[in-house]
């Protein structure tokens, strides 16, 4: 399966990376070089192969319905780029 | 009863899709400890893991995964021992990290059934095609700045079940019964508050339109976030009118994401959503599979109250209540736990009766509703014993009726203070009636003459003599044999 | 007199305890090694004074006879992946900027707890994607080891700071992260010990991840003895990560008796590729001979799914990563673009912040994962993923562990590979077979390449047999008697 610069695009959409349009080409060359190379698994009988989900054979651990987390807006906000606490702030979205 | 849109060309069928999103009650997230209650100061229900942070990693909350079962055994539902948690990725402000916890090809529940009832009393089965459980977002609030968009992650992270329906519903009435169904089967399991206002039940409607008798579907539009059963059905009204007005001018209906406006009644499509989005879900690499054992399972059906299907049967089939009296008491648990009280040991059409009229008529008034009464189920029900033995009328049970309300009084000691005892005693009844039948001849001469009008009249002078304690069955009867008529 | 910095941590652990050393001098020791080996880059950031002050404290709680144990007063250094607090935090990524965690990882808390001291903040590959460490924000990082042409060599990655600081005595241990080889390769390329303990041995909770069904802590030392004690300090069952092992942390140091009589080591013969150096078959062949002479058995088996295991990996892992990198969005911390638009500040914010090889893997891994591709790739590779894991099953059913080269190759010069995506990935061609099937595993050096470069061997074990990894892992230590030294460690800026 070979991409075309106009998939490369539409990924770059799916992954919000800005490429720029002259770099689109060379991207989707290194990209398909990858993608042939990876292709060899279809040589590879898994008939009936159930896929690993999980390395580690356990079941799901879970917690008790306790609150134990929160309150802690300073924290959560430290590192914000732009905010107005309490709140982060991004440009304004029109829905 | 169809409903049909007659457009230009043709009839015009609906075809209505639901996806509930239900706010799950816990104390805590589904995949972190932090606290769920609405309201609080934004950010502060918020820990580092609801924030995304670098490094952060999810543990489920045990009884999100109980509330789940739950309410998928309430909708009669297939559980799914083995169930897979996958990241839906996409990209927006209330959504910290790129992707949504959400269950794809192995949901926790599988196909169940509904029953809804309509106003022509017929009932219908809409099929579930499943319930998963997902991550809630946060809040995107775009009106505090001119240029900026405000960010609050408190709900970010709650546990949410999305309850689909096959789309096997057509009508708007059809698509209100069913998510006031959910939302009521959802109260009784104490699952979700089904709060639509406060946003912890939301619907999404997937509407499309064929000509009557066109099997396949045409292209659907989902309308997302309706606030309410009446905002749904009209949202569903318009989208429906749109639709078939758009097929018979000659053009296409676009399949796309729409927002309702209240104040308009109309939808608009929604901006953020006009691209496809592929959501490259794949199982989430830092949880593992749900797995539940049938004992578990089995537990939790143990636990399940009586559910509106099971609780409106026995008031038909045990209580002999209509099955609109039975719909309208079942359709709240905390309203049917009222009546049982009130009804125990009396008459429960009566009972049937004083709730849906008298104490429903008296809590709309008064805005409050049954979790605010001012009359306790036991007293209501002590009021109806009072009629039920004779000790006091009808008519002055509601006199009665009123004061309960105000006072949040006992109806005995109402009853021996205000000295409203029924007067049965046949001499004082007969001296009433005399009385009256002697101060107003000419009336008494209209009844001699077959004026059944008049005796109504006589009673109710009689009653007013009385203080209205006369028993008014008593007086009619004597006022009849006294001056024949 | 040794220099504190050259001990190792079992011979300064000795010292420590007999009270002819103390804390706050190892500790300097370190702290003035790295600062005259700038010119390796090989941390990012420095922390002399949290170092000084914590040796301090160890040093106190020492004379009050309140030692925590083996570790207690050690300098670490700690791969700059790892989320410690108060300490910026910045996965050698520019979109990480100014990130200081307000929270410190499970693996960091746990080696603070044991009381040992951490120096500083070890270079990478870009959230650790990368085996040669050249595609840091901060620059590659230099191998201490260097031959006559004068060129400068790579560490190997993704943990090449970690690396290189241990080989070149700037700590006396660090820790790396190990991906698909990101501890083992560049343990070889220094000439040092690097293990990653079985998936779901340490926990993942704080350390920024990159593809979270392969992502394990481990430790990167001078000897497999310190590389126990390592372990020791930083394993455990982590109640905050869902994919942490609920298993008791066994003695580590305790497994290591020197005797592997009896053992089986198998050979596969699938490691032995067409094309690669005769040094590689060399240093194999001497690895089994060195285990023969201790006593062991070897076995030949077989791995019949091994050439499947790179590029599985290379669908696997970035499908992953495009997922766990999507909370780089300039909204919460790190690097923002500003746009017009908020799809434009994220499209702008992460095509300035991340680096060429982090983009290719994400799109790659956006790609793998979308509508259409699936199963094709990313099914498809999680179905070998199980064959390869049923492979080392069936051979353990033969065998007590496994013996392979760690890398095709020594450490190359930096900028060599650099044209070819593909080319750079065949580094970590014996090692990610290990981490397809969560195997704990282990790179000793075993001698030196043609060229005078040190060449490791790798050590595969059962699931949580740890323990036999670093008992046949120290026995080959010995035996391989590796002294040779790398001779840049040091000289200015």
């Amino acid at each position: 399966m070979s991409l075309d610069t106009d998939t490369v695009r539409k990924i770059a959409v799916l992954a919000r990376i800005k490429i720029e349009d002259k770099k689109l080409s060379p991207l989707a060359d290194e990209l398909n070089n990858i993608i042939g190379w990876v292709e060899q698994l279809s040589e590879v009988d898994t008939d009936g192969v159930a896929p690993m989900t999980s390395v580690a054979e356990m079941t799901m651990p879970s917690r008790e319905d306790v609150i134990t987390d929160g309150d802690c807006e300073d924290r959560v906000l430290a590192n914000a780029p732009d905010k107005v606490a309490p709140y982060f702030t991004v440009p304004k979205v029109v829905e | 009863m169809s409903y049909i849109i007659k457009g230009e060309t043709a009839d015009w069928e609906l075809v209505i899709g639901l996806e509930v999103h239900a706010q799950v009650i816990s104390n805590s997230k589904l995949f972190s400890g932090s606290a769920t209650s609405f309201g609080a100061g934004p950010n502060s229900h918020v820990s580092l893991v609801d924030a995304a942070m670098p490094g952060m990693l999810p543990v489920i909350n045990a009884h999100c995964i109980e509330q789940a079962v739950k309410t998928g055994l309430g909708l009669n539902a297939a559980i799914n021992r083995h169930s897979v948690f996958e990241r839906k990725n996409y990209f927006y402000a209330d959504l910290p990290q790129g992707y949504q916890i959400s269950q794809f090809l192995h949901p926790i529940v599988g196909e169940g059934l509904l029953e809804i009832q309509l106003k022509d009393g017929t009932t219908r089965e809409i099929g579930i095609e499943r319930l998963h459980m997902e991550q809630d977002a946060g809040k995107s609030i775009h009106d505090k700045d001119p240029r900026r968009t405000f960010i609050d992650l408190n709900r970010a992270g709650v546990c949410l079940m999305e309850i689909v329906s096959h789309p096997a519903m057509h009508s708007p009435e059809e698509a209100g019964a069913y998510v006031r169904k959910v939302r009521s089967i959802v109260r009784y399991l104490e699952t979700c508050d089904g709060n639509m206002e406060e946003g912890s039940m939301r619907a999404d409607v997937n509407v499309s339109v064929r000509k009557v008798g066109e099997t396949g579907l045409r292209t659907r539009t989902e309308t997302k976030n309706v606030n309410s059963v009446r905002f749904m059905m009209q949202a569903i009204e318009f989208e429906a009118q749109r639709h078939v007005e758009m097929w018979e001018s000659g053009g296409e209906v676009k399949q796309e994401t729409r927002l309702f406006d209240p104040d308009t009644g109309e939808t608009r499509p929604m901006r953020s959503k006009e691209e496809a989005h592929d959501y490259r879900y794949f199982p989430d690499p830092d949880l593992l599979p749900i797995e539940l054992t049938q004992a578990y399972i089995d537990d939790i059906k143990a636990t399940m109250p009586e559910l509106p299907d099971q609780k409106k049967k026995r008031f038909m089939d045990e209580l002999g209540l209509s099955a609109y009296d039975a719909d309208v008491l079942v359709a709240e648990r905390e309203t049917a736990n009222y009546f049982e009280v009130v009804a125990k040991g009396r008459d429960a059409k009566v009972a049937a009766n004083w709730v849906i009229s008298n104490l429903f008529g008296a809590l709309n008034a008064a805005e409050k509703d049954i979790s605010t009464s001012p009359v306790s189920a036991e007293n209501l029900g002590k009021l109806l014993g009072l009629m039920a033995d004779d000790t006091i009328s009808g008519r002055i049970a509601k006199d009665v009726f009123e004061i309960m309300f105000e006072t949040g009084d006992d109806p005995e000691k109402i009853v021996e203070d205000k000295g409203l005892k029924q007067i049965t005693d046949t001499g004082a009844i007969e001296a009433a009636v005399d009385h009256a039948i002697a101060d107003n001849p000419e009336q008494a001469e209209e009844v001699r003459q077959g004026n059944g009008k008049a005796i109504g009249w006589f009673v109710g002078q009689v009653m007013q003599k009385t203080q209205g304690k006369a028993n008014p069955q008593a007086v009619n009867k004597m006022l009849r044999d006294k001056l024949g008529g | 007199m040794t220099n504190p910095n050259e001990l190792t941590i079992a011979k300064a652990r000795d010292a420590l305890v007999a009270g002819d050393l103390k804390s706050t001098e190892l500790t300097q020791s370190c702290l003035d090694a790295m600062s005259g080996a700038r010119n390796l880059n090989a941390f990012i950031t420095e922390t002399p004074e949290l170092a000084l002050e914590r040796a301090g404290q160890s040093d106190a709680r020492r004379a009050k006879g309140e030692s925590r144990g083996a570790l207690e007063g050690i300098p670490v250094a700690v791969k700059d992946l790892y989320c410690t607090e108060g300490v910026l935090t910045t996965a050698a990524s520019h979109i990480l900027d100014g990130f200081v965690p307000e929270y410190e990882s499970t693996v960091t808390e746990n080696l603070r707890n044991a009381g040992s001291v951490m120096t500083g903040k070890t270079n990478l590959d870009e959230f650790a994607m990368g085996s040669a460490n050249v595609t840091s924000h901060y620059g590659p990082v230099k191998n201490p080891w260097k031959l006559d042409d004068g060129k400068d060599r790579v560490p190997g990655g993704s943990s090449g700071g970690s690396a290189a600081a241990v080989a070149a005595n700037l700590s006396l241990a660090a820790i790396g992260t190990d991906t698909g080889g990101s501890i083992r390769q560049p343990a070889s390329f220094c000439g040092i010990v690097g293990m990653k303990p079985t998936y779901g041995r340490c926990s993942r909770w704080g350390t920024v991840a990159f593809a979270s069904s392969l992502d394990q802590a481990g430790p990167m030392t001078k000897t497999v003895r310190d590389a126990a004690i390592m372990l020791q300090g930083m394993a455990g069952h982590d109640k905050k990560d869902s994919t942490s092992a609920p298993m008791m942390v066994p003695d580590f140091e305790a497994a290591i008796t020197g005797d592997i009589r009896g053992m089986k080591i198998g050979i596969p013969k699938e490691y032995r590729i067409d094309g690669s150096p005769a040094e590689i078959d060399t240093i194999w062949q001497k690895g089994a001979d060195m285990f023969r002479d201790a006593g062991a058995e070897i076995v030949d088996i077989t791995l019949p799914h091994t050439k499947y295991a790179l590029p599985t990996y290379y669908i696997v892992a970035p499908a992953e990563a495009s997922s766990n990198l999507a909370r780089y969005d300039g909204v919460r911390y790190g690097l923002r673009v500003d746009g017009d638009s908020l799809d434009e500040m994220y499209e702008n914010t992460r095509a300035e912040g991340f680096g060429d090889e982090v983009k290719r893997r994400v799109l790659i891994g956006a790609y793998v994962l979308s509508a259409g591709y699936y199963d094709a790739y990313y099914v498809k590779a999680q179905q070998v993923r199980s064959r390869i894991a049923e492979d080392f099953k069936k051979a353990f059913e033969q065998v007590d562990c496994i013996l392979t080269p760690t890398a095709p190759s020594t450490a190359f010069a930096i900028g060599e590979k650099m044209d070819d995506p593909i080319a750079m990935y065949m580094n970590d061609v014996f090692t990610v077979p290990a981490s397809m099937a969560g195997l704990p595993c282990i790179s000793v050096p075993g001698g030196l390449g043609d060229d005078g470069l040190p060449l490791g061997l790798h050590l595969i074990t059962k699931p949580f047999d740890e323990e036999t990894l670093f008992r046949a892992g120290d026995v080959l230590e010995t035996q391989a008697d590796f002294t040779a030294k790398p001779t840049d460690v040091g000289g200015g800026e």
